[in-house]
């Protein structure tokens, strides 16, 4: 598919994940991450276990772990929040490496970064194997109201378009000696906004002439084409599926 | 001429600002006709088009496409008839990928499965452009996405395909290539366009707009000859005065 333009975040590959039906995938994802989120932080031993079944299946799609590593950071400006919890926290003091800090703060710090960490990765994994109108096409096909799927495809659509028309008028700013150095000197760029507003809204209008033009009658029509197999489900579902078995074990032995 | 498919009579439109953009249209065109519409910016023509299909509703006169008189109850049934292909190709191609894009139109008018597969398979051989079925639009070329706009449009198996300024912002060899794909497709084609060279080579009749109404229709080589009516209505730089020295 899409040969040479792919997406930043999918890595072009062949594999029996790849393979699989985009609707098995986004409901596999996000029941894991169900999963992970419902496990109790004190079971160390299952979130690592979770940790071993992405690996895996990064190995199964040949998805490098620098590759995940470098999209992991996004979550950064999260969890650094969390790296403070156990220094302003309450409670029962510990000592870590000489610094008294407060044991719930630690156990919240880590059950934060955990989780997130996990959740942030299965989704660079789904994106990492799935095309983003593959995602899309999987939304709908899970029977996501076609007002969101049209919706989020027609901001994939324009995004870059948008973006694109952003950094021509700033271009078009900066020929004409535009030189921003301070937060004031801004308010040019801040304007701008509002243009690409109005334009983007021109766009739309025209966008919809032309949906009116091939017969648009308010409905987007389905063109998911075919649905999975249960066997493709069953292949998705084992994933989770041992997930949420994780989970529960947590629970027990608690 | 044979059977008109498009009949145009004593159209009129004035847009919400009060500017007058068409005033009292009178056009038809026949089957398998290929009319080059020519006209200085703000001539009215994308106007005109607009009203072709429907999306613009006229203040006075009537449109009839394939003697349907259009009005709500023949809006679907002319839209169909009427391929528009519009200016900007990012206005046209809006899903992700461009056998989605080309799915659009026929799926709309209740095609399905192997049918609509059918349908998205014989508009891109149409255009020579099967090998992009899988891409996004916006990772196209310019010339590759004009192609695919075409393509949408075929797809729904109109009577009349309705270009606006197809080969704008063209290199030469995207709009030679772009003249020969048009040139192969056998249908009515309306083609708005102020480049003259395409006019030539693609349309044997030319009609020329200026001020929302039109001023000539003719053949095309005919009024291309006549220097004075084109510099009139800004279609051509006027012949540059001899030097006295």
């Amino acid at each position: 598919m899409g040969a040479g333009h792919a997406h930043a975040l999918y890595v072009h590959g062949h594999t029996a994940i790849h393979r699989l039906p985009p609707e098995t995938k986004v409901a596999s994802a996000l029941a894991f991450i169900v999963a992970v989120a419902i496990t109790p932080r004190e079971a160390i031993w299952a979130f690592g276990l979770y940790a071993m079944m992405l690996i895996t299946v990064a190995r199964i799609a040949r998805v490098d772990g620098r590759f995940v590593a470098a999209r992991l950071v996004t979550i950064l400006p999260f969890v650094l929040f969390a790296f403070l919890i156990p220094f302003i926290g309450g409670g029962e003091r510990v000592e870590i490496m000489g610094v008294a800090v407060s044991r719930s703060g630690v156990w919240a710090m880590w059950n934060i970064v955990a989780k997130a960490t996990l959740g942030a990765t299965s989704s660079i994994l789904l994106a990492a194997s799935t095309e983003v109108p593959e995602i899309l096409r999987g939304m709908q096909r899970l029977r996501v109201p076609t007002l969101i799927t049209a919706v989020a495809t027609f901001m994939i659509r324009y995004l870059e378009l948008t973006a694109e028309e952003f950094t021509r008028m700033r271009t078009a700013m900066v020929a004409r000696g535009y030189n921003p150095r301070w937060l004031g000197d801004n308010r040019p760029l801040a304007s701008s906004a509002g243009t690409l507003f109005i334009r983007s809204y021109e766009r739309g209008e025209r966008v919809h002439a032309a949906m009116l033009a091939r017969g648009f009658t308010g409905e987007m029509p389905d063109l998911s084409g075919e649905r999975a197999s249960r066997g493709q489900w069953l292949a998705a579902a084992s994933i989770p599926g041992i997930a949420l078995f994780i989970a529960a074990l947590a629970w027990w032995t608690r | 001429m044979t059977t008109p498919v498009i009949e145009v009579s004593g159209l009129s439109y004035t847009y919400p600002d009060g500017r007058r953009a068409l005033d009292g249209i009178d056009l038809a065109v026949g089957a398998g006709e290929r009319v080059a519409l020519l006209g200085p910016n703000g001539a009215g023509k994308t106007t005109l088009a607009l009203h072709i299909n429907g999306i613009l509703e006229a203040e006075a006169g009537s449109v009839r496409v394939a003697d349907l008189l259009l009005g709500d109850e023949t809006m679907a049934e002319i839209r169909r008839r009427v391929g528009l292909v519009f200016q900007d190709a990012n206005d046209q191609l809006f899903m992700p990928t461009v056998a989605q894009d080309v799915a659009f139109g026929p799926a709309n008018l209740g095609f399905n499965g192997a049918a609509l597969e059918q349908r998205v398979q014989v508009a891109l051989g149409a255009v020579e452009a099967e090998e992009l079925a899988d891409r996004a639009p916006h990772h196209l070329s310019g010339g590759e996405r004009r192609r695919i706009a075409i393509a949408t449009v075929l797809a729904m198996e109109p009577d009349v395909l309705v270009l606006d300024e197809p080969a704008a912002g063209f290199d030469p060899v995207g709009r030679a290539e772009l003249i020969a794909t048009l040139s192969k497709l056998d249908i009515t084609q309306v083609v708005i366009t102020h480049d003259l060279g395409l006019a030539r080579s693609l349309c044997p009749r030319s009609v020329i707009m200026d001020g929302g109404r039109i001023v000539a229709d003719g053949s095309t080589a005919v009024l291309l000859g006549d220097r004075g009516l084109l510099s009139r209505h800004r279609l051509e730089v006027p012949a540059p005065t001899r030097r006295s020295n």
